[in-house]
C-alpha cells in the first residue's frame, strides 16, 4: 500500500547515509530558481567533475525567508546542512548564532585552507566580514540595485531612448511624460521597495539608515531613515503614486514580472534581472544606474550589495573532513572562471577581482551594454559609514515594518514622515529585542 | 452519559487509550505548555539564548495598537464570513428543501464545494479576480475600475472575506437543508392554512425552529473563519496590503516563522488558545453535549 | 403541489450551481490555453480542448522550482490516507475504553483528551513546530501526519455513538461468552459503520487540505503536497506557467471532490445525525 512505501523510504534513506562513503558529501541548501537555478547546478556539477574527493548536493529549499526558517529549524534539530544561502538582510541574525555557525575565518584557519579576504571586492566582502575585516560568511551571488526601462516605451514618449535619466528629477518628468503620452501601461514602478527606495537610496545619498555605521559598530544602533533626506523621497513617491506616473506593485521582487514584460517603462530592481530579461524579453530594454537627487548630493556615493552569501552550518558529529570538504568548495567557486562564468550568466556582480578582469579580458561587457553597471556602481567613490551595508538583527522583519507603514501611506492614510515614524519607533522595540536575546 | 453495562477489566482499557493519550500528550500538552513558557520568554532565532521577561510579551501585545487592532480586524472577519456564508446557504437551502424536480442533483452540486481546501479557494479566487490575470480582475480595470487588492486595503478585505465564505456555504448547506428537512411538515401546512405568507411564514415559524442549528454553525464558522482560513488569506495576499487582512492566526504565523520573534508569537498564541477555549465552553453551555465536526 | 414549475427556486438553486461551478470551470478552461496569452489577460471560458497535453505534462514534470505532479499527489493521498485511517483508528479504540470500561482515573483520560477539542491546529502552531524539531520529525512524512490525528473530534462522536448502543445488545454479547475485543469487532463497528464512513470523508478532506502545517514541517521539496505545490507555483517566478497551474489545480480539487460525492450520502447522514 502506498502509504507504507512512503513511510518506508525515508527510513531506507536514513540507512544508506549511515553507510561508508568514500568521498565526502556535503548538502548545500539554495534559494534558487529557473536560469538561477540552472547555474547553481551547474557550479556544483562542475566542482564534482573538477576532484575525486568531495562530492556537493545542491538542493532548492524555497525562497531566501524559507530557506533561512528552514535552516534554522534544521540547526535546532541538530540536522543543519553543510552550506546555506542566505539573504544579505539575514546577516545580523546569523552573526548572532554564535556555535551554530563557523566563520569563513575560523574555517581557514581550522581546515589549513588559504581563503584571502583581499581577493574579494570590498563592496561585496565588507557586508559580510566583521568590522576587523575577517570574512564571516562567503559572498556568493551579490547583486545591486539598477534601474531598467524600456527602450521602445521611450521612444513612444518621444524621450531619447538611449540616454537615461540620472536624476531623480529626470525620472519624474520621464514618468509624468510616459503616463502623459500613454506609452506603457506603468510609467514607473519599483522592485523590493524598501531595498531599492530607502537602503540603496541612503546609501546613494550619504544618508544614515542607523546609527553606528548602520549597525556595523554596535547592537545598540537606532534607526534613522525617518530624516529629511530619506522622507522627502518617500514623499515624491506618494505624489507621483496619487498623480499616477507611479505604481506599487507589491513587495519584494513580485512586481519583477513588470520589468520582464516590458509593461512598466522604468522599473528599479536587482541586477539579477538581466539574466531573465536576455532570455525572455520581448521588447528593447536597458540598464541604467540608480538616479540621484542632486539637492542631497552632487556625487551619488556607491550603491551597496543584496543578494545572498554562503553560511557554514555547525552539527554535532561533522567531522573535520567535511568542513575540510566545505572549504574546497568555497575556494572553487571563488576560482576567476568558475566567477566569471556565473555573473555574466545571472547579472549578478563577479564577486573576485580575478573574475572581473577576466570577463573584462573576455570581452563581455563591450559585448552586453550595460552589463557593467553594478560593478561599476558598487565601487564609485569612497565608502562611508553609510555606504558600507546594513548590519541590524532581524531586518526582515524591519523591512516588513516599513512595507506596511509605506502601504499604509500609499493608500493614503498617513503622510510620508508619519509612515517613516512609526516605521522608526516600530523598527527601534525590534532591535532592542534582538540586542537584549542575542546578549542573553 | 453512562452506560449500565460494563466490561471489566483495567489493563485493556488503559492499552486502548494508550495511543491517543501519548499523541495528545506529545502533541498538545506539551507544545502547549511551550507555548506558555517562551510567551515569558525573549529568544533569539537558533534557540541558543533566552531571557525571561514575565509578562512582557503580553504587556507588549495588548498595548500594541495594532495588535489590537487585529483583534478588531479579525472579529469583524469572523463576523463578515460567517454572515455572508450562513446567508447564501440558508437562501440555497430553502430553496432546496421545496418539491421541486432535480433536488437529489441540485443538492449535490451544492455539496462538493465542501471539498475544496482553503487554499484551493484562494487560488480560485485568484484566477477570478486577480488584476492581471483573472478573467473578471482584469475586465473590472479595463472598464475603468481601479481593482488592485495588492495595494487597496478594502478590496482585499473583500476578496479574503468572500473567497472564504465561498468555501463555507457547502457546510452550512448540508445544516440548514437538514435542519430544514427535519421541521415536521405538519407545522409549515398548519401555517400556510392560517394565511401566513412564505416570507412571513419563514420568518416566524421556520427560521425560530432552525435557531439550534443557526447557533451551532455560527460557532462553527466563527471558529472556521478565526482558524480554518489561513491558507486561504496567505495565499491571497499574505496579510497585506499593509495589514489590512492580517488576522490573528495570520499574525502568529508571521511572527514567529518569519519575523523569528518567538516570544510575541507565542504569547498570541496564547491568548488565542484562550479565546478558542471560551468561545468552545460558551457552545457546550448553551447546547448541551452535541458534537461537531 | 405540481401546477406549475417553481420557477424562483430553479433560479435560485441555478444561481447558486453556477457560483460554484465557474470558478472550476474557469481554471480547467484555463489550463488548457496558453500561459503567455493568459499572462496578458486573455483567459476564456471556453476550453482548448485539443490542448489537454498540458496534464501529462504537469504530471510527468511539475513546473519550474516544484516536484512533478504525480508525485505532490501521491504525497497528499498518503497524507490524507494516513490521517483519516490514523483518526478513526485511535478514535474508536479510545472511545470504547471510556464508554464501555471503567477503570480509575478514566473521567481524568476522558478530559485530558476532549480538552485538546478547543485547540485547532493553528493555534499551536509553533510549539509544535518546535517540538517536532526537538523530535528530529521536521521534514520526515511521519511529521507530516501524526500531529493532526491527536485532536478529540472524532473520539466525542464515537463516544456519542457508543453510549447509545443499546444495553441489550452487550448483555447477549456477554451471555454468549464474547470478550471486550470480540464484542467491538463484531457488534459495534458493524453498528457504527456509516459513522465511521461519515468520518472518513471529513478526516480525508481535512488531511487533504491542510496547508499550514504541511508548509512549515516539510522543508523538503520532496514532502510537499499538491496543495502547497500549487501555491509555490504561483509565488515563486517572473514567469508563471499559468496553463500548468491551473492544469494542477484541477488534479488537486479532483479526488476530494470524488470522495466527497461518491461517499455523499453516508457522508451527509453521519455530518447532520449528531444534531438531530
Amino acid at each position: 500500500m502506498k502509504r507504507r512505501t512512503l513511510l518506508a523510504t525515508p527510513i531506507a534513506l536514513a540507512a544508506t547515509r549511515v553507510r561508508a562513503a568514500e568521498k565526502t558529501k556535503i548538502l548545500w541548501w539554495h534559494a534558487m530558481t529557473a536560469a538561477l537555478a540552472d547555474q547553481v547546478n551547474h557550479i556544483a556539477n562542475g566542482f564534482n567533475a573538477s576532484q575525486n574527493e568531495v562530492e556537493i548536493q545542491a538542493v532548492y529549499k524555497g525562497g531566501y525567508a524559507d530557506t533561512m526558517t528552514a535552516v534554522i529549524a534544521a540547526s535546532r534539530a541538530g540536522q543543519a546542512p553543510h552550506l546555506v544561502q542566505i539573504f544579505e538582510v539575514g546577516t545580523g541574525t546569523m552573526l548572532a548564532a554564535r556555535k551554530a555557525v563557523k566563520p569563513v575565518w575560523e574555517l581557514a584557519k581550522e581546515t589549513g585552507l588559504a581563503i584571502d579576504p583581499k581577493a574579494y571586492i570590498p563592496a561585496v566582502r565588507g557586508y559580510y566580514s566583521l568590522s576587523d575585516g575577517r570574512m564571516a560568511s562567503m559572498p556568493f551571488n551579490s547583486s545591486t540595485a539598477v534601474m531598467w526601462y524600456n527602450k521602445d516605451a521611450f521612444r513612444k514618449a518621444g524621450l531619447d531612448p538611449d540616454k537615461a535619466p540620472a536624476t531623480w528629477q529626470e525620472v519624474r518628468k520621464a514618468a509624468e511624460t510616459i503616463k502623459a503620452k500613454n506609452a506603457a501601461p506603468v510609467a514607473m514602478t519599483t522592485s523590493w521597495p524598501v531595498w531599492v527606495q530607502m537602503e540603496q537610496y541612503s546609501a546613494l545619498h550619504d544618508l544614515p539608515f542607523a546609527t553606528k555605521s548602520d549597525g556595523f559598530d554596535g547592537l545598540d544602533a537606532e534607526l534613522t531613515f525617518n530624516n529629511k533626506g530619506q522622507v522627502k523621497h518617500i514623499e515624491r513617491l506618494l505624489q507621483m503614486s496619487k498623480e499616477g506616473s507611479f505604481k506599487y506593485a507589491g513587495r519584494d521582487n513580485a512586481p519583477d514580472p513588470l520589468i520582464v514584460s516590458g509593461e512598466a517603462a522604468i522599473s528599479f530592481g536587482s541586477s539579477s534581472s538581466r539574466g531573465d530579461l536576455v532570455k525572455s524579453a520581448k521588447f528593447n530594454w536597458a540598464e541604467a544606474y540608480l538616479p540621484y537627487d542632486p539637492d542631497i548630493i552632487k556625487t551619488p556615493k556607491n550603491s551597496i550589495i543584496g543578494g545572498a552569501s554562503l553560511w557554514t552550518m555547525t552539527a554535532p558529529g561533522r567531522t573535520q573532513a567535511e568542513y575540510k570538504a566545505v572549504a574546497e568548495f568555497l575556494k572553487y567557486i571563488g576560482k576567476p572562471d568558475v566567477d566569471a562564468t556565473w555573473s555574466q550568466k545571472t547579472g549578478y556582480v563577479p564577486v573576485t577581482f580575478a573574475g572581473y578582469e577576466l570577463s573584462k579580458q573576455q570581452g563581455f561587457f563591450t559585448k552586453n551594454v550595460g552589463a557593467d553597471i553594478p560593478v561599476e556602481q558598487l565601487a564609485r567613490g569612497t565608502v562611508t559609514p553609510n555606504t558600507k551595508g546594513l548590519r541590524l538583527g532581524r531586518l526582515p522583519e524591519i523591512r516588513n515594518i516599513i512595507e506596511e507603514e509605506l502601504e499604509k501611506a500609499l493608500q493614503g492614510g498617513q503622510s510620508a514622515q508619519q509612515a517613516m515614524d512609526v516605521a522608526v519607533t516600530r523598527g527601534n522595540r525590534v532591535l532592542r529585542e534582538f540586542a537584549k536575546a542575542a546578549k542573553a | 452519559m453512562d452506560r449500565r453495562t460494563i466490561f471489566n477489566g483495567r489493563l485493556l482499557p488503559v492499552a486502548l487509550l494508550l495511543p491517543q493519550l501519548l499523541l495528545t500528550i506529545f502533541f498538545f500538552y506539551w507544545p502547549a505548555g511551550q507555548a506558555v513558557w517562551s510567551s515569558l520568554t525573549t529568544q533569539d532565532a537558533f534557540g541558543q539564548g533566552w531571557v525571561f521577561v514575565g509578562m512582557d510579551n503580553f504587556v507588549d501585545l495588548f498595548t500594541d495598537p495594532l495588535y489590537v487592532a487585529s483583534i478588531i480586524r479579525t472579529v469583524f472577519f469572523c463576523l463578515a464570513v460567517s454572515v455572508l456564508a450562513m446567508g447564501v446557504a440558508l437562501a440555497l437551502a430553502v430553496f432546496a428543501d421545496r418539491s421541486i424536480a432535480g433536488r437529489g442533483v441540485y443538492r449535490t452540486l451544492l455539496i462538493w464545494p465542501y471539498a475544496i481546501a482553503p487554499a484551493m479557494s484562494a487560488v480560485l479566487f485568484l484566477f477570478v479576480l486577480n488584476p492581471r490575470v483573472g478573467l473578471l480582475g482584469r475586465w473590472l480595470n479595463d472598464h475603468g475600475i481601479a481593482w488592485d487588492y495588492a495595494l487597496n486595503g478594502n478590496q482585499a478585505m473583500l476578496m479574503v472575506v468572500s473567497a472564504s465564505a465561498w468555501k463555507q456555504v457547502s457546510y452550512n448547506f448540508i445544516f440548514f437543508l437538514a435542519g430544514l428537512q427535519s421541521i415536521p411538515r405538519a407545522v409549515t401546512e398548519a401555517a400556510r392554512m392560517d394565511g401566513a405568507k412564505g416570507w412571513h411564514r419563514f420568518r416566524t415559524i421556520t427560521f425560530p425552529l432552525l435557531s439550534p442549528t443557526t447557533f451551532f454553525l455560527l460557532v462553527v464558522n466563527v471558529v472556521y473563519a478565526a482558524f480554518d482560513t489561513f491558507g486561504t488569506i496567505y495565499a491571497l495576499t499574505q496579510g497585506g496590503p499593509g495589514q489590512d487582512t492580517q488576522t490573528l492566526v495570520l499574525k502568529v504565523f508571521l511572527d514567529g516563522v518569519i519575523n523569528q520573534d518567538i516570544g510575541s508569537s507565542s504569547a498570541q498564541s496564547v491568548v488565542l488558545m484562550v479565546g478558542v477555549i471560551a468561545i468552545t465552553a460558551v457552545q457546550f453551555r448553551f447546547m448541551g453535549r452535541k458534537t461537531v465536526s | 403541489m405540481k401546477n406549475r414549475p417553481d420557477y424562483l427556486a430553479h433560479a435560485v438553486l441555478i444561481l447558486g450551481v453556477v457560483l460554484f461551478a465557474l470558478p472550476v470551470w474557469l481554471v480547467f478552461a484555463g489550463s488548457t490555453q496558453d500561459s503567455d496569452a493568459i499572462m496578458r489577460g486573455d483567459l476564456s471560458l471556453i476550453p482548448n480542448l485539443a490542448n489537454l497535453s498540458v496534464y501529462k505534462r504537469v504530471l510527468l514534470d511539475g513546473t519550474m522550482g516544484t516536484e512533478p505532479v504525480w508525485h505532490m499527489l501521491m504525497i497528499s493521498l498518503g497524507m490524507a490516507l494516513a490521517i483519516a485511517c490514523g483518526k478513526i483508528f485511535i478514535s474508536i479504540l479510545s472511545a470504547y475504553a471510556v464508554v464501555f470500561f471503567r477503570f480509575p482515573f478514566r473521567q481524568v483520560a476522558f478530559w485530558l483528551i476532549f480538552v485538546t477539542l478547543m485547540l485547532p491546529v493553528e493555534v499551536r502552531i509553533i510549539p509544535t513546530y518546535a517540538v517536532m524539531a526537538d523530535f528530529g520529525l521536521i521534514n520526515t512524512f511521519t511529521g507530516l501526519w501524526v500531529p493532526l490525528i491527536a485532536s478529540a473530534t472524532a473520539t466525542l462522536l464515537f463516544r456519542q455513538i457508543f453510549t447509545a448502543i443499546p444495553d441489550e445488545l452487550v448483555e447477549a454479547a456477554r451471555i454468549d461468552g464474547a470478550g471486550p475485543l470480540r464484542f467491538l469487532w463484531d457488534i459495534v463497528l458493524p453498528v457504527s459503520r456509516t459513522n465511521i464512513a461519515a468520518l472518513f470523508v471529513i478526516l480525508f478532506v481535512y488531511g487533504w487540505n491542510q496547508y499550514l502545517w504541511p508548509l512549515l514541517v516539510a522543508t523538503n521539496q520532496g514532502l510537499d503536497t499538491i496543495v502547497i505545490g500549487i501555491v509555490k507555483m504561483i509565488g515563486e517566478d517572473t514567469q508563471t506557467d499559468w496553463a500548468a497551474v491551473m492544469a494542477t489545480a484541477v488534479l488537486a480539487l479532483l479526488p476530494p471532490v470524488l470522495v466527497v460525492v461518491l461517499m455523499q450520502r453516508w457522508f451527509v447522514a453521519g455530518l447532520t445525525e449528531g444534531e438531530k
